[in-house]
């Protein structure tokens, strides 16, 4: 390797003007949080909603609840972003189409938007396993004791199915901040794409991807401790994922 | 005591191999010697400087160089025959090859600036282009100042958009900058009317236009956010013997003329796949350049 290390590179100044280069990966991950959490809450509410659509007596919320997941799913999401992107405000109404162009923060948005969508899928398919997963008794216990659907759901499936599914949505959520490196495709310069701007600005194409690299692990270290913590305040004596 | 003998072999290796190195070659020529081939670095779509033609085989301004450079290395090296080898990079890639020895010299169309020479070296200087940019006639812009508030792209990672940032701060424009992840989709942000403009080298925004739908409908501004800066072929650091070498050939090809009939096939003539032609006669500082070859980094220096 004829490779020219330079670690000092992280605290000379960005040719940006914005500070030096670790205030330009630092303020990609800040933009990699911001679109990874806005995506999350999106994909578990949305996530949630069809998850449980999924589960009802209702054809037609099983069958909207199985279109969305497989119209999420089986789309790559590098494909989904830029469909959102580029092709959506082509196909809209003009006058709405501009308007949609010419939105501030664009490309995070859409971002947020369609990591959240994509996620909200597999979000789905894990709710609606977790609530597969528990006796038919549970249902039929909460329709005798009076409760209604909605109430159900809300004071006996639930509940459960979320503690359950609690391990694989830790992983999901990994996923979702990992996928936010797919959105330098559409502008975003979150942290992979600041990765990138400084190898083109320094050529110290190691530096930079080392750096974003310990950055992910890093975030990533938090979410998995955060989430382990999570699990035991909600854990319940007696239930499956009980002590 | 075992220690203070490995540092003594090791001294006296280092002096046995520097005696040798007076008369041996070294670095990049020995290696080329060694295997009898040489690596191009190539980009798949630097128009006019470096891309795949309809048989996906690389073409261009910087491709004919790169091949004179190696008719060049062969005859330093007296070789009957060498090998040419051809690598595909991208700007992500470019540095981590060079590094590792896959590709010796890559052609297309790399800044050379100062920050990077500390990294790799370059050659003498193959094309200047200054930083301006690309709006529909329809928009009626004219000069720098009337970006003032609207959107405007750039690539992300290239000396335009931090050009294009300092003017921003410098004259007031208050213009939202958008960066994008390439050229074309930058140019297809304009297309898009998504950004009245898109900041960027000259020349690749002349071919970006000569391919588009409807060229007529795009005009290139005069105003530009930037001096002339060199484009030039990368090779590795601190490699004296292949470099002198290389400058050696370029600087026969740029004065002997030949380099400007290289420049006239690709900028002033229908160029492969598609037939365009950019229509970019050369400018007098690349005719200033190409008398007097330099690998200077510096914009000041090419006027």
């Amino acid at each position: 390797m004829n490779y020219n290390w330079n670690w000092g590179i992280f605290f000379q100044p960005n040719p940006m003007g914005t500070g030096s280069y670790l205030d330009m990966l630092l303020s990609g991950l800040a933009l990699t949080l911001e679109t990874a959490v806005l995506a999350w809450i999106i994909a578990l509410i949305a996530g949630s909603i069809v998850g449980v659509m999924r589960t009802l007596p209702s054809k037609g919320a099983s069958w909207f609840g199985f279109c969305w997941v497989e119209f999420f799913r089986n789309m790559p999401l590098l494909v989904q972003l830029f469909l959102w992107f580029f092709v959506l405000p082509e196909i809209l109404p003009r006058a709405a189409g501009l308007w949609l162009k010419q939105l501030p923060n664009a490309p995070f948005w859409t971002a947020a938007i369609g990591i959240g969508f994509f996620m909200s899928a597999r979000v789905a398919v894990q709710l609606q396993a977790g609530i597969s997963s528990l006796p038919r008794g549970q249902k039929m216990a909460a329709t005798a004791l009076g409760l209604t659907t909605v109430q159900g759901y809300r004071y006996v499936l639930l509940p459960m199915a979320f503690r359950i599914i609690l391990p694989p949505l830790t992983s999901e959520f990994l996923n979702t901040i990992k996928n936010t490196a797919v959105a330098i495709t559409i502008g975003l310069l979150e942290l992979t794409g600041q990765a990138r701007s400084m190898q083109e600005f320094s050529f110290q194409v190691f530096e930079a991807f080392t750096a974003a690299t310990i950055l992910y692990l890093l975030v990533n270290a938090v979410v998995v401790t955060a989430m382990r913590f999570l699990e035991r305040w909600v854990a319940i004596p007696g239930y499956i994922t009980g002590k | 005591m075992k220690h203070f003998r490995h540092i003594g072999l090791a001294l006296a290796a280092t002096f046995v191999v520097s005696q040798a190195g007076a008369e041996e070659l070294t670095g990049t020529l020995k290696n080329i010697k060694d295997t009898g081939a040489i690596t191009l670095g190539f980009r798949d779509s630097s128009i006019p400087f470096s891309y795949l033609d309809d048989n996906q085989k690389p073409v261009g301004f910087a491709m004919d160089i790169c091949y004179k450079i190696v008719d060049a290395v062969k005859k330093e090296l007296k070789l009957d025959k060498l090998e040419v080898k051809l690598n595909p990079v991208t700007s992500a890639t470019r540095i981590p090859l060079m590094a590792n020895g896959t590709i010796d010299l890559e052609c297309g169309s790399t800044t050379n600036n100062a920050e990077r020479q500390k990294q790799v070296w370059f050659t003498n200087t193959h094309f200047l282009t200054a930083s301006r940019y690309v709006f529909k006639k329809s928009s009626g812009l004219k000069s720098i100042d009337d970006l003032k508030g609207k959107t405007v792209v750039s690539t992300a990672g290239t000396t335009n958009i931090k050009q294009l940032t300092e003017a921003n701060v410098a004259k007031k424009l208050g213009a939202n900058i958008i960066p994008a992840k390439d050229h074309a989709e930058a140019f297809l942000m304009v297309e898009t009317d998504r950004a009245v403009a898109f900041v960027m080298d000259d020349i690749l925004l002349a071919s970006l236009v000569a391919g588009s739908k409807s060229p007529n409908d795009y005009v290139i501004s005069k105003d530009a956010f930037s001096k002339p800066e060199p484009y030039g072929i990368m090779l590795r650091k601190d490699d004296a013997a292949f470099k002198k070498v290389v400058d050696a050939a370029t600087a026969a090809l740029y004065t002997s003329g030949e380099g400007q009939k290289i420049y006239d096939k690709w900028f002033m003539q229908k160029i492969p796949p598609k037939g365009l032609n950019l229509n970019t006669p050369i400018s007098e500082e690349l005719k200033h350049e190409f008398a007097k070859p330099s690998d200077s980094p510096n914009p000041d220096d090419y006027k």
